[in-house]
């Protein structure tokens, strides 16, 4: 029997039952839609997170306080030991190799005339940072110099958001603000740098290490970043900063990752997400297979005397097991591409809102998914359709 | 033409099981259908004429017994080669027509030669001749409900000489039909055999029995 007879007899079935058919397409539709979404979502994450990393720059080692994962304690210490005094030693130390930069922060209120923006990151830190931290470009202005910085000076860089809030389309170069009770003055603009997880990375004002100290009180820092002359020293450095550390803290006190080390930690979270977010919507797809052999269980019910019919007229066992098989394929691969259409099309809408990225994989998978769905949740009906005795079958009410 | 044995049964008997009790239905059926016959196996329901016809037709096997089709035993076969035979030798009409309600007449006529492997436009072709033949060409796209009775069984008919079977087993052809249309059926069926068809012809009614050559009378699973 040749395929175009088959393929006719199937459309033929299908359309008979066209709602039966479309409620058991919607069960792949769905699965299929889900899995290209929800991998889309995960990917588009992914790709978000390793350009804010990537964009740090790969000569760049940052000591975090505190433990973070490993085999010992797998949930991870939390430690305040790292101190800005911390920092200091390592520049010492280091000088030739790498320069450091302390980051403190506290997190306030910041206010221009009758104007406030609420949730202000404060980061204190050295003169340096914009030379460090390579995803911080001065737009407008200037950052503070070291003198400035070392005698402390109340001048302020200010994020996009903070900008916007605070003096509008004004120019602030030269405005005074308040950071809670004392009054700074701005002397630049950083670039924008968007949100990551929700959180608002242009909510930022950046002041001198010396000045945020006295003001917050604080000496703990929240990252201490080192960046390295040369690539080729990156390892080297971060085991003498390893060694300087452990002169008075515990491994549980520190954490020394690279650019390179984050991103890996990161892709692996991602790539688990991405996963996990595509097996959830595979379990869906499953479902919707039962759908599958579940109407086509009825179908062979239905059809039983046909069935009987098409044996006694010569079909062989072969031909009826292709017959039901390729309608249980051409359910689900209908539901499949529909599936996918809506997938990219829900992707790209989504895109607009959210991280989104589709990736070609995901619709193969998807795709490849439908039909062997198809196969599998038609195997067994389609069996037990060929093995129908004629007889029996004939006989059949 | 040769009056050689088309088919030919000895000592057949058929046993169903029903739970604990095994119920013999043909008791040693012993029968030679030569080429070119018209036979008709007449018999109560419940004497075995169904069984007997679903062994003819390969649709079953003896439990024992030998039945040879031509010089085939028949009971070697692989089910596949019995889909063949039943493809190529036998033409079936049944007595509820058996026509697919969504396929149109030539679809259903066509049906056996679609299982030969057959192209397309050879067997359309071919399917349309045998149609106007028996006077059906008019309705070639209707459905089998847009149809009488009788017309539905002429098309099954039509259906079972697709292939050029040696052999046109009915199984109670005129059961579902009125007198006329009945009738009608039977003469289309002496037509084909005197065209050098065997027939065999499944009933209980003895007037419908009587018009073939042969009468094989089948009582309880013997034949008498």
């Amino acid at each position: 029997m040749d395929f175009n007879e088959l393929f006719k007899l199937s459309y033929r079935a299908i359309n008979a039952n066209r709602l039966r058919s479309f409620l058991t397409m919607l069960g792949i539709v769905i699965g299929v839609f889900a899995i290209i979404l929800l991998v889309s979502i995960g990917t588009g994450l992914q790709t978000f997170i390793t350009n804010q990393i990537a964009g740090l720059g790969s000569n760049l080692i940052f000591v975090i306080p505190g433990r973070i994962g490993g085999a010992r304690t797998p949930g991870g210490v939390v430690s305040n030991k790292l101190v800005v005094a911390d920092a200091k030693t390592l520049q010492l130390k280091l000088k030739s190799l790498a320069n450091v930069a302390p980051v403190v922060s506290q997190i306030t209120t910041v206010k221009y005339k009758n104007r406030e923006n609420k949730g202000t990151t404060i980061f204190g830190t050295t003169s340096n940072y914009p030379k460090i931290v390579q995803n911080a470009t001065i737009e407008r202005g200037s950052f503070f110099s070291k003198s400035q910085e070392q005698s402390g000076a109340r001048s302020a860089v200010i994020g996009q958001t903070v900008l916007n809030n605070l003096f509008y389309s004004q120019n602030p170069i030269g405005k005074r603000f308040f950071i809670g009770n004392n009054i700074y003055t701005v002397l630049g603009v950083i670039n924008k740098r968007g949100a990551v997880f929700g959180i608002d990375q242009d909510n930022v004002v950046i002041i001198p290490l010396s000045a945020a100290q006295r003001q917050f009180g604080l000496t703990h820092v929240n990252t201490i970043f080192i960046s390295v002359n040369s690539s080729s020293s990156v390892s080297r450095v971060k085991e003498q900063t390893k060694k300087i550390l452990l002169g008075h803290l515990t491994e549980d006190d520190f954490t020394i990752q690279t650019a390179e080390s984050t991103l890996s930690i990161v892709s692996n979270i991602t790539n688990i997400l991405s996963i996990a977010l595509g097996g959830i919507a595979a379990i869906s797809l499953l479902v919707g297979g039962i759908g599958v052999a579940n109407i086509m269980l009825v179908s062979v019910t239905e059809r039983t005397r046909e069935i009987g019919l098409r044996k006694a007229l010569g079909a062989k066992r072969s031909d009826i097991l292709k017959q039901f098989l390729l309608e249980a394929i051409m359910l689900s691969l209908t539901g499949g591409i529909i599936g996918i259409i809506l997938g990219l099309f829900g992707s790209i809408v989504l895109a607009r809102f959210l991280v989104s990225q589709v990736t070609l994989w995901s619709v193969f998978i998807a795709f490849g998914f439908s039909v062997v769905v198809g196969i599998v949740f038609g195997m067994a009906p389609a069996i037990r359709a060929s093995k129908l005795s004629p007889i029996e079958a004939l006989r059949y009410e | 033409m040769k009056k050689t044995n088309l088919i030919s049964l000895a000592n057949v008997t058929k046993d169903y099981n029903l739970g604990d009790l095994t119920v013999r239905v043909l008791k040693g059926i012993t029968l030679k259908i030569k080429n070119g016959e018209f036979v008709a196996i007449q018999g109560r329901s419940g004497s075995g004429k169904s069984t007997l016809m679903n062994i003819i037709g390969l649709l079953d096997t003896p439990t024992a017994g030998s039945y040879y089709l031509e010089e085939t035993d028949v009971s070697s076969l692989k089910e596949d080669e019995l889909s063949y035979l039943r493809n190529k030798k036998i033409g079936f009409v049944f007595q509820s027509f058996n026509l697919l309600p969504r396929a149109t007449i030539l679809e259903n006529v066509v049906l056996p030669g679609i299982y030969a492997g057959e192209n397309p436009k050879e067997r359309d072709e071919k399917a349309g001749n045998i149609l106007e033949k028996i006077g059906l060409l008019k309705h070639i796209s209707k459905r089998p409900n847009q149809l009488s009775g009788g017309e539905q069984q002429r098309v099954a008919i039509a259906r079972a000489l697709m292939n050029n079977p040696d052999i046109i087993l009915a199984d109670e052809p005129t059961g579902n039909l009125d007198t006329k249309s009945g009738q009608e059926v039977i003469n289309l069926l002496k037509t084909l055999h005197k065209q050098g068809k065997t027939i065999v012809l499944i009933t209980h009614e003895k007037d419908i029995a009587k018009q073939a050559d042969r009468i094989i009378k089948l009582t309880d699973g013997r034949i008498n």
